[in-house]
């Protein structure tokens, strides 16, 4: 690590990043363009706040409101919750599984900036001509009649960005399949890997129905297609059922890695062997499952009839057993356990109560009778808050105070990471809690403003507070990032004195190849077992010697922009603007350009070698 | 996907039994890549003969095609041996999806 820990300019540190291909630095990435979309995402929430706070209030116009609700979906769906949760697979999944880097390294950076550049393309929709307004389902009839360019830079923008997600999810496949350490049996891995395993197998499967369904909604909008448009033979519903076979496994993509976060976090700090590994695996991996087999219960009132409607509502319900496995195991992690609450143990603690109440009120709704009732008022929107907010975003917080220093190197302040939790745990349940009862009353969702007198003022008030709570929570929080980077103490191996996997057995961050010896892994819970046993570290596998590392490149970051080139073409293509053919073109030869470049110049990466291992070991000793 | 026991380098495995299962192994490619010939002649000849009806056709052929994806995944991919677990894995998964698919498109949407 020495020759890397010295001060770099800040170009020199620019250009680091945006050709790495270490997989700690392309977390660190995720979690800078995650966090970065998750505050706008955040403002746009506050937004629609403020707008149905009060009755007739005309702080924002319908049309605006209707971008607005469609881009705090589409953006913290797709752009901060899953770059989020990338950004933790990424940082931790590769060490926890004992290996120096994911399989393709270049592969990963590619897929970041696909994203990154696909998340732009879409918010720049706010400064050409108007953002999508279609609701970030972007049901077909709606949005094959939306005027101005909204929806292109929806489908452009989520094309781009999803094929970063899908080739980022098969390269973490292929990284748990091939690299496990040895001793890393499949049974051993730790359930934060586990849940990246299957995620990344359901974004394998999910992903390619949307891709189908943009590529379809592109040319019926810009290339007069009629897939879509019932008056010429098309039919409408297939995109409902294209967007929701991606759509529902899509839920589970965020929500098993948040599982994930959550049972390293119940086994840490209850001291404790996780409870039922191998049913929380079982679990997972049926939940991941099943999560195919019940999109139809977001199209119950399309008219599927009856027969449609049973099938996919005892499936819907069905995924209520694997998910109650797994809240009975963490809670019999903590029974007995020495609990301690630090501030992920808060977040775990709360995600379980959280978490139940959305379940609850999802079986509720996977009765199809009743969600004639329900559908399409608050009461969903509540329900989708809860799992979301309580399950997702919880784990997003807990996983950046547990994470923190194993990727930075510093400890967040607890004091204010507990000011953090309490606010936005009062805040999230202020907010949405009310707006089961609101949606029982009648409100309807996706409306901009209510009238006075239907008995909805005082509650959309609290729920409007609620927000003020939430958005306190998240000043605090980047005060704390500030503060904490800007005191910079650093801390070891294993910050909180309880890490049980091969990850807390690395320094804090760890070197950039990772492990100087691949560690021997001798069971569940690797580094807890050595330190039980009143060892320092890890027992090696494999005499010191020397590692093959990629080197750095450049053009991921080029084919990504080659693309959010095209996609400006693409986009004024309907316009019969003269220069949009020759724009698409230029995109498209900067990304074939780029990918011939890579294809026929050979790069067999460098070596570490075995000295240069050693010297950093006699480093280590006279700074410590 | 490597296929060790057949190419491996290693001098220990016995040259007689390697010989014998190379042996083994072509003479299932080609007993299969007959039988592809074949199916494929069927196929062409369904269509080519008057009296059948297209909804004999189209499922008929179908599932020719079927058998000869599993000829080609399991004697030319040699998906047949060990060490293939996890691409069968993912295989029949995402058969099993799409299959998922066609299933909810061909009875609720489309009849």
């Amino acid at each position: 690590m020495s020759t890397y820990a010295q001060k770099k300019g800040f170009g020199a540190t620019l250009w680091d990043y945006l050709t790495t291909v270490d997989h700690k630095k392309i977390a660190i990435l995720y979690l800078i363009a995650g966090g970065f979309f998750f505050v706008i995402g955040g403002l746009e929430a506050v937004f629609i706040r403020i707008q149905l706070a009060v009755p007739n209030n005309d702080f924002v116009s319908a049309g605006l409101f209707n971008e607005i609700i469609t881009m705090h979906g589409t953006t913290m769906i797709f752009l901060a919750a899953m770059p989020l949760v990338f950004a933790f697979m990424n940082a931790i999944m590769p060490l926890q599984i004992g290996a120096r880097d994911v399989a393709f390294p270049f592969v990963n950076a590619l897929g970041f900036w696909l994203f990154f550049f696909g998340g732009v393309f879409l918010n720049l929709s706010w400064f050409f001509d108007g953002a999508p307004d279609a609701g970030w389902t972007s049901y077909a009839s709606l949005a094959m009649a939306s005027k101005g360019h909204g929806v292109d830079f929806y489908v452009l923008g989520l094309q781009i960005s999803g094929l970063g997600t899908l080739i980022g999810g098969i390269n973490f496949l292929v990284t748990i399949i091939n690299m496990r350490a040895p001793g890393m049996t499949y049974m051993r891995m730790p359930l934060f890997t586990w849940s990246t395993f299957v995620t990344s197998a359901l974004i394998l499967f999910a992903f390619p129905p949307l891709t189908v369904g943009l590529v379809l909604m592109m040319f019926d909008r810009m290339f007069g297609s009629n897939f879509f448009e019932t008056s010429m033979g098309g039919n409408t519903v297939i995109w409902e059922h294209l967007f929701w076979i991606f759509g529902h496994p899509e839920v589970y993509i965020l929500i098993l890695p948040a599982f994930g976060i959550f049972s390293e976090i119940f086994a840490m700090f209850s001291r404790k062997r996780l409870f039922g590994y191998s049913s929380m695996v079982f679990a997972t991996v049926l939940i991941g499952f099943l999560g195919f087999m019940v999109w139809a219960h977001h199209m119950f009132t399309t008219g599927l009839g009856p027969v449609a409607n049973a099938i996919f509502a005892v499936a819907t319900m069905a995924i209520g057993v694997p998910t109650g496995i797994k809240i009975f195991n963490w809670l019999l992690t903590m029974w007995g356990g020495s609990v301690k609450f630090t501030t992920p143990m808060h977040y775990a603690v709360a995600f379980i109560p959280s978490f139940v109440a959305g379940g609850v009120t999802g079986v509720m709704l996977a009765s199809a009778a009743a969600d004639y009732q329900y559908h399409d008022t608050y009461f969903v929107v509540a329900h989708f808050h809860y799992v979301i907010v309580g399950g997702v975003v919880f784990a997003l917080l807990a996983g950046t105070h547990l994470y923190w220093p194993k990727m930075f190197g510093t400890m967040l302040n607890e004091t204010l990471g507990k000011i953090t939790f309490w606010l936005f745990f009062i805040g999230f349940h202020m907010t949405f809690f009310i707006q089961h009862f609101l949606g029982l009353w009648g409100m309807p969702r996706r409306v901009f403003t209510y009238l006075p007198g239907q008995g909805f003022e005082t509650s959309n008030l609290i729920s409007s507070l609620g927000a003020v709570f939430m958005s306190l929570a998240v000043i605090v929080l980047l005060y704390n990032i500030i503060a904490t980077s800007v005191k910079n103490v650093r801390v070891g191996n294993d910050p909180w004195g309880d890490g049980r996997t091969l990850e807390w057995a690395l320094p804090s961050p760890p070197p950039f190849y990772n492990f100087k010896q691949l560690p021997l892994v001798r069971g569940l819970d690797a580094y807890w077992l050595e330190k039980m046993e009143g060892k320092k570290g890890m027992t090696p596998a494999e005499p010191v010697g020397d590692i093959h590392m990629p080197n750095a490149s450049f053009l991921p970051f080029v084919i990504a922009f080659g693309l959010f080139v095209a996609a400006f073409g693409a986009l004024y293509h309907m316009d019969d603007k003269a220069w949009s053919v020759p724009v698409i073109i230029i995109g498209l030869l900067i990304t074939f350009g780029a990918m011939f470049l890579r294809s026929v110049k050979d790069d067999h990466g460098f070596h570490i070698h075995k000295e240069e291992l050693m010297e950093d070991d006699k480093d280590k000793g006279v700074k410590a | 996907m490597a296929n060790p026991q057949l190419n491996s380098g290693n001098p220990r495995v016995d040259i007689e039994y390697r010989r014998k299962k190379s042996a083994e192994e072509m003479r299932h490619q080609v007993v299969s890549f007959a039988l592809m010939i074949f199916l494929t002649l069927i196929a062409f000849a369904a269509v080519a003969m008057k009296g059948f009806s297209a909804w004999f056709i189209v499922p008929f052929i179908i599932l020719l095609a079927i058998v000869q994806v599993i000829f080609q995944l399991y004697y030319f991919m040699h998906m047949s041996h060990k060490g293939h677990e996890a691409p069968s894995l993912f295989l029949y998964s995402g058969v099993l999806v799409g299959a998922v698919t066609v299933l909810a498109f061909s009875t609720i949407i489309w009849w």
